[in-house]
C-alpha cells in the first residue's frame, strides 16, 4: 500500500560505504581508487563524523622519537593490551601497515607536529612502550577527518576533470540513513535508507557494502560518544546474517568530565596523562600506584619519583601508572569513587596545573584548555580538571576475515571496518590504536570489496518485495500515535545499560537486564514518533531504536555468559581472569528476532609471533596446555639454532 | 533545582515560520544545546537542529543566539540573564530547511572547487621533512572545524545572495592560506587562485570571521590580511579600486570580468602569474620586477589600518552592535577622503612603452 504512494530514489554502485568517519571515508578512497564507483552515506554532514572527537594520536611504529620502536613492540603492546584476546592477525596487519597508512595522509596533505628533524613528532600513550602517536595538538582526529575529506574533493576534482562531474565516481551522500540491507540470496544487493533533510526514501543497488559505522555508546547514559552511536552497522550485519564477536567488551575511557552535569561523559584526552597529569582522590593521594595489577607490576613505576623521572629520562625509568591501559585507570577510579574518596561531582581530580607552566599547557591541549574553559568554566592551567569514566568504545562488532574485512557468518559481500568490526582490539583497546585501525582496515575492507566484485559473475538484484517492507518498517513509527515517545525509550534503556550492564557487572544484574531488554523491545515495536518525515529527530530516534536495542541485547548476552574480567568485561563475581576463557570468543548471531550466543575457539597465534613474548609474560595470560606447546616450540628452535651453529 | 527560563525559537521551514515560545527547565552548567535537547524531549519531539559531538569539536550545532552566531553547544546558559528571553534563529545565510536546520551545502560547493593540496612529485611517502615553525601557521587554519560561523556572519553574503558565485567566504580563503603556507604544497598559484577565483577582493577586512570563529582561528590578520597584502587585483581590492575612481579610467590596467565557472568573478587581464603586484614589500625579485612592468609603484601602498576596536579591545561585530548603520571603513574610521596625493600610487599612461 504504501509502495504505491512513496517515491523511492534509486542509484546504482559499486560500493555503497556506510559511514563516514575515518575507516567509511579511507575505504571509499582505496575502493574508487580501484575503479569502482563508489558512495559513501554519512548519517551526519560530511567531516563531521565522531572521528573528529579522538583527541591524542595516531598509533603507528615509525621509530621517529625512539627508535627501538617497531612493528614487532606496536603487536606486542597491542595484544597485551587486549589481555591476549586480540585477533592476532589483524593486530599485527595494524602493527606492520600503521606506519605505511599515517606517512600516506602527508601525500593528502596532513600536516602532523613534527620531532627537531622534521619528521613526524610521536608522543608517549597508555600501553604503548614507546612514544608512538602521531599527533596534532590534541585534535588529531579533526586532521584526520578534513584531510581524508580533503582527498575525496581532490578525487572529485580528477574526476571533474575527465568526466565533467565531481560525482562521477564518487559521490557523498550527507545526512542520509541507512535502515536496512537488501539481500539477494546469500549476497549483497544492496541498501535501503533515507534523506534526513527531506524524509524521503533512497535505494541503493550495489554488489558490496562496506560497514563504517562506528559504535553503540548511545546506549549509555554517560558517554563520549555523539547521536550517531547507535550501532546501526552492528544491526545491519546481524540482520544480513552476519556475525558481532567480543560485544562484551565495552571500554570506559577513565577521564570523562564529570561536571556539570550536562556535558558529564565527554571526553578529556589521554594526552594529559601522556603529558604529565596526575590522577589524585580528594584526600591529595596520587592513588595509581595502589592499583598496578601484577601482569603490568614490572613495566610501572612503584614510586612517585621514579615515575616523575620518566617523562624525561624513559630509558631507564618505568613508566607512571596514570599510563595503565584504560580499562586498569577507569577501574581505579570508580573504586575511588566508591570508597568515599571521590570529587563532590563523583570523579577524581586530574591535575596538569601543577605539573606544567600554564603556556606549556595551552600549547600541548589547546582543545582540552578550550573545553574547560568553554564548558565548565575551568582554568586547566590553573585547576585541577573532575574527571570520571564514560562509555567511549566497544571493541566488539562485525566479526571479519583479518586479511579483507568480509564479514563471516552467511553473508557475502558484506565488509567492516573501525568501531564497528571486532577483534582486533581484543578485550581492551590501546589509546591511539583506533586511528591507525581505522586506516588500516578502512583501505584493506574497500581495496577487497573492490576485488569481490571483479570475482562476480552476475550483479545481485534487489527484491521488490524486501524494499517494500523496507518502507513499511520505516514508516511504522509515524503512522502510530498510540506508542511511547522515543526519547523516553532511549532513557529507559540508557538506564538499564548503565545500572545493570556498566563498568562493573553481576550475574544477578546481568540476567536482570535481560529480562528489561525483553521488555524493551516489546515497547520500542510499538514506539510513535510524532511530526511528519522532514528533519524529524524523533522519528530518526525511533528508528535507530531498533538497532540499540539489539546491540545491547548482544552485549548483555554475551557478559552475562563471559565468567571472567578481562579487559573491559569486569565481573565482580568473577574477579580474575581465566586462562581457559581467553581461548574463546562469543559470537552473536541473530536466529529470527532472538539473538543466539555460540562459543567459538580463538584462533592460535603464529609460531614466529608468539616467541616474541617472554615466558613469564605468558605464563600469566595461558593455559598449561598452551604453555606447553610453547615450551616444546622454543625448545625446537634452540635445537635448530645449535644444528644451524653447527653447519658453520 | 532547574528554574524555568524562557526561550524563543524559530519554527518554520523553506515556507516560512515565526519564532515560539517555549518556558523550559534549565539546570546549573547547562548550555542552549541541552536547552533544545530537553524541548525534543518533552514539548518538541520533532524540533530539528543538528549536532553531534556536544563539545565543540564538530561544528554542527551552529545557531543565532540572540543574534549572534555561536555553537549551541558551547553557550552556557549561565552567560543570560535569569529574566533574560534567549532568542535562537537558524543561520541566517543559508536557505532553511526546518526549524534551525539550513542547507549548507554552499560551503560544500566552494570547498569541492578549491583546489586540493598538490603533493610535491619527487618526494615518497615517509620522506616528508617539516619545521614546526612551518607547519604552525597552516595548522592554526586547520584547526577549523567547519561549522560556518564564519560564512554566516560574513556581510558580503549574509544578506546578498548575489554575491554568494563569486564569493567562497572566509572559511575558503583560510583553506586557500592553508595551503600556501604549507611548506610542501607544490602549487604556488594560492594566493591569485583566492584573488580571482574565490573573491577575496570582496572582503573588506571588517573582521566579524575572526570574532565569531570558536576556535579563535584569527581568520583576517592571519589568513585574509597577509593573502591581501601580497595579490592586489586592479578592481576588487579596495585600496587600488578607490584609485581607480580617482584617477581616469584606462589610466588603471583594465581587468575582464569572467563567467566562466563563476559569474562575477575576475580575472585580471594577462592571465598568468606576474600581473599581480606585491605591493607591502614581496621578497620576490622577479615578481617585483614584472609588477614594474605592469604599474609603476612609486611607493610602497599604506596597509589598510584596522577599525577602532571596542571597550573590550575587540571589534564590534559590525552589523548587530556597529553604531554605524554601515560595515566600518576597511581603511579606518579616522581615514578622510580624498586622501592626500603623496599617499596614493600613480601609474603613468605611457610607462609600458619604455619596454
Amino acid at each position: 500500500m504504501t509502495s504505491t504512494t512513496t517515491r523511492i530514489e534509486r542509484h546504482h554502485y559499486d560500493v555503497v560505504v556506510i559511514g563516514a568517519g575515518g575507516a567509511g571515508l579511507r575505504a571509499a578512497i582505496e575502493a574508487r581508487l580501484a575503479g569502482k564507483k563508489t558512495a559513501i552515506i554519512s548519517k551526519s554532514l560530511f567531516g563531521k563524523a565522531h572521528t573528529v572527537m579522538a583527541e591524542g594520536g595516531a598509533a603507528a611504529a615509525m621509530g621517529n622519537v625512539n627508535s627501538r620502536d617497531n612493528w614487532q613492540v606496536h603487536f606486542r603492546d597491542t595484544m597485551r593490551g587486549g589481555k591476549f584476546l586480540n585477533n592476532f592477525r589483524m593486530a599485527e596487519l595494524h602493527a606492520k601497515e600503521a606506519p605505511q597508512r599515517i606517512w600516506e595522509l602527508e601525500t593528502y596533505g596532513a600536516l602532523f607536529d613534527r620531532t627537531k628533524d622534521g619528521k613526524i613528532s610521536q608522543r608517549n600513550f597508555g600501553g604503548h612502550e614507546y612514544p608512538r602517536l602521531a599527533h596534532v595538538g590534541d585534535r588529531t582526529g579533526l586532521e584526520l577527518i578534513r584531510t581524508l575529506q580533503q582527498k575525496i574533493v581532490s578525487l572529485q576534482q580528477e574526476d571533474k576533470q575527465e568526466f565533467g562531474s565531481y560525482d562521477a565516481r564518487i559521490r557523498v551522500f550527507s545526512e542520509t540513513t541507512i535502515t536496512e540491507l537488501l539481500l539477494d540470496g546469500d549476497r549483497v544487493a544492496g541498501a535501503f535508507g533515507y534523506y534526513r533533510e527531506s524524509g524521503e526514501f533512497i535505494l541503493f543497488e550495489a554488489p558490496a557494502v562496506v560497514l563504517a559505522t562506528g559504535g553503540v555508546g548511545r546506549s549509555y547514559k554517560v558517554t563520549s560518544n555523539s547521536w550517531e552511536y547507535t550501532g546501526d552497522g552492528h544491526a545491519l550485519a546481524l540482520r544480513a546474517g552476519a556475525t558481532l564477536i567480543n560485544m562484551e567488551f565495552l571500554q570506559f575511557h577513565p577521564t570523562g568530565m564529570v561536571w556539570p552535569p550536562s556535558v558529564k561523559g565527554i571526553l578529556v584526552t589521554e594526552s594529559v596523562r601522556g603529558d604529565g597529569g596526575i590522577l589524585k582522590n580528594s584526600e591529595g593521594k596520587r592513588f595509581m600506584f595502589d592499583y598496578v595489577p601484577d601482569v603490568f607490576r614490572k613495566q610501572y613505576a612503584e614510586t612517585e619519583e621514579e615515575a616523575d623521572r620518566w617523562y624525561t629520562d624513559p630509558d631507564n625509568n618505568r613508566r607512571p601508572p596514570e599510563l595503565l591501559p584504560r580499562d586498569e585507570v577507569a577501574r581505579a577510579i570508580n573504586s575511588e569513587v566508591k570508597a568515599g574518596r571521590g570529587t563532590p561531582a563523583g570523579g577524581v581530580y586530574l591535575d596538569i596545573a601543577s605539573r606544567l607552566p600554564a603556556e606549556e599547557i595551552r600549547r600541548r591541549l589547546p582543545s582540552m584548555h578550550h573545553q574547560f574553559k568553554g564548558l565548565a568554566d575551568v582554568d586547566i592551567t590553573k585547576e585541577p580538571m573532575e574527571v570520571g569514566p564514560t562509555c567511549h568504545y566497544v571493541m566488539g562488532g562485525v566479526e571479519v576475515d583479518p586479511d579483507t574485512g568480509a564479514a563471516y557468518g552467511s553473508v557475502r559481500g558484506l565488509f567492516a571496518a573501525g568501531e564497528v568490526s571486532g577483534g582486533m582490539h581484543g578485550s581492551n583497546r590501546l589509546g591511539g590504536n583506533s586511528l591507525s585501525d581505522l586506516l588500516v582496515f578502512g583501505k584493506r575492507a574497500g581495496g577487497h570489496a573492490a576485488n569481490y566484485i571483479d570475482q562476480l559473475t552476475a550483479r545481485p538484484r534487489v527484491e521488490v518485495t524486501a524494499v517494500e517492507t523496507a518502507v513499511e518498517t520505516a514508516l511504522a513509527p509515524l503512522q502510530r500515535d498510540t506508542g511511547e515517545n522515543p526519547y523516553t525509550l532511549q532513557q529507559d534503556l540508557q538506564a538499564v545499560m548503565g545500572d545493570l550492564v556498566g563498568i562493573i557487572r553481576r550475574e544477578a544484574e546481568l540476567a536482570d537486564a535481560l529480562v528489561r531488554l525483553a521488555e524493551l523491545r516489546e515497547r520500542v515495536a510499538k514506539v510513535s514518533a510524532a511530526g511528519g518525515r522532514r528533519y524529524n529527530p524523533g522519528w530518526h530516534l525511533a528508528l535507530d531504536l531498533r538497532n540499540m536495542l539489539v546491540v545491547s541485547e548482544c552485549t548483555a548476552k554475551a557478559a552475562l555468559e563471559r565468567r571472567e574480567s578481562r579487559g573491559g568485561h569486569t565481573r565482580e563475581d568473577h574477579p580474575t581472569m581465566d586462562p581457559q576463557w581467553r581461548r574463546v570468543n562469543l559470537v552473536c548471531s541473530l536466529e529470527g528476532d532472538t539473538v543466539r550466543l555460540d562459543r567459538k575457539p580463538l584462533p592460535k597465534m603464529r609460531a614466529e609471533l608468539i616467541a616474541l613474548f617472554d615466558r613469564a609474560e605468558l605464563a600469566k595470560y595461558l593455559t598449561d596446555e598452551e604453555l606447553a606447546e610453547f615450551d616444546a616450540l622454543a625448545a625446537a628452535e634452540a635445537e635448530d639454532t645449535d644444528a644451524a651453529g653447527k653447519e658453520s | 533545582m532547574g528554574t524555568k527560563r524562557q526561550f524563543r525559537i524559530w519554527r518554520g521551514d523553506a515556507d516560512g515560520g515565526e519564532l515560539q515560545d517555549y518556558a523550559v527547565e534549565v539546570n546549573e552548567g547547562e548550555v542552549v544545546l541541552d536547552v533544545i535537547h530537553r524541548l525534543q524531549a518533552t514539548d518538541a519531539p520533532d524540533l530539528a537542529c543538528r549536532w553531534n559531538c556536544k563539545a565543540g569539536k564538530c561544528g554542527s550545532c551552529s545557531m543565532e543566539i540572540n543574534g549572534m552566531p555561536k555553537l549551541g553547544c558551547m553557550t552556557r546558559m549561565s552567560t543570560f540573564e535569569e529574566n533574560e528571553t534567549v532568542t535562537v534563529t537558524p543561520l541566517r545565510t543559508f536557505p532553511v530547511i526546518r526549524d534551525l536546520v539550513t542547507d549548507v551545502s554552499f560551503n560544500y560547493e566552494k570547498a569541492r572547487e578549491t583546489p586540493a593540496f598538490a603533493p610535491p612529485a619527487d618526494l615518497a611517502p615517509g620522506d616528508y621533512r617539516m619545521q614546526q615553525v612551518d607547519v604552525e601557521r597552516s595548522q592554526e587554519f586547520r584547526k577549523c572545524i567547519e561549522c560556518f560561523l564564519c560564512q554566516t556572519v560574513c556581510h558580503v553574503i549574509r544578506d546578498h545572495d548575489d554575491n554568494k558565485p563569486a564569493f567562497s567566504g572566509p572559511r575558503y580563503f583560510i583553506r586557500a592560506a592553508e595551503l600556501d603556507m604549507h611548506p610542501l604544497d607544490d602549487r604556488t598559484d594560492r594566493k591569485e587562485y583566492a584573488q580571482s577565483e574565490q573573491g577575496l577582493g570582496f572582503c573588506n577586512i571588517t573582521k566579524c570571521c575572526t570574532e565569531v570563529c570558536p576556535e579563535h582561528i584569527k581568520i583576517t590578520d592571519n589568513g585574509i590580511i597577509p593573502m591581501k597584502e601580497r595579490v592586489v587585483d586592479r578592481r576588487y581590492d579596495p585600496l587600488v579600486w578607490l584609485g581607480s575612481k580617482i584617477f581616469r579610467r584606462g589610466q588603471v590596467p583594465q581587468t575582464i570580468v569572467t563567467s566562466e565557472h563563476s559569474p562575477g568573478a575576475v580575472r585580471s587581464s594577462a592571465s598568468g602569474q606576474g600581473v599581480h603586484s606585491h605591493a607591502g614589500g614581496s621578497h620576490d625579485s622577479a615578481a617585483e620586477v614584472q609588477a614594474q612592468q605592469g604599474v609603476n609603484w612609486h611607493r610602497e601602498v599604506p596597509r589598510p589600518t584596522a577599525p577602532a576596536v571596542g571597550a573590550n579591545g575587540k571589534l564590534p561585530l559590525t552589523e548587530l552592535t556597529s553604531d554605524r548603520a554601515a560595515a566600518p571603513s576597511p581603511f579606518g574610521d579616522d581615514v578622510t577622503f580624498p586622501l592626500p596625493p603623496e599617499h596614493l600610487n600613480f601609474a603613468h599612461p605611457k610607462q609600458d612603452e619604455k619596454h
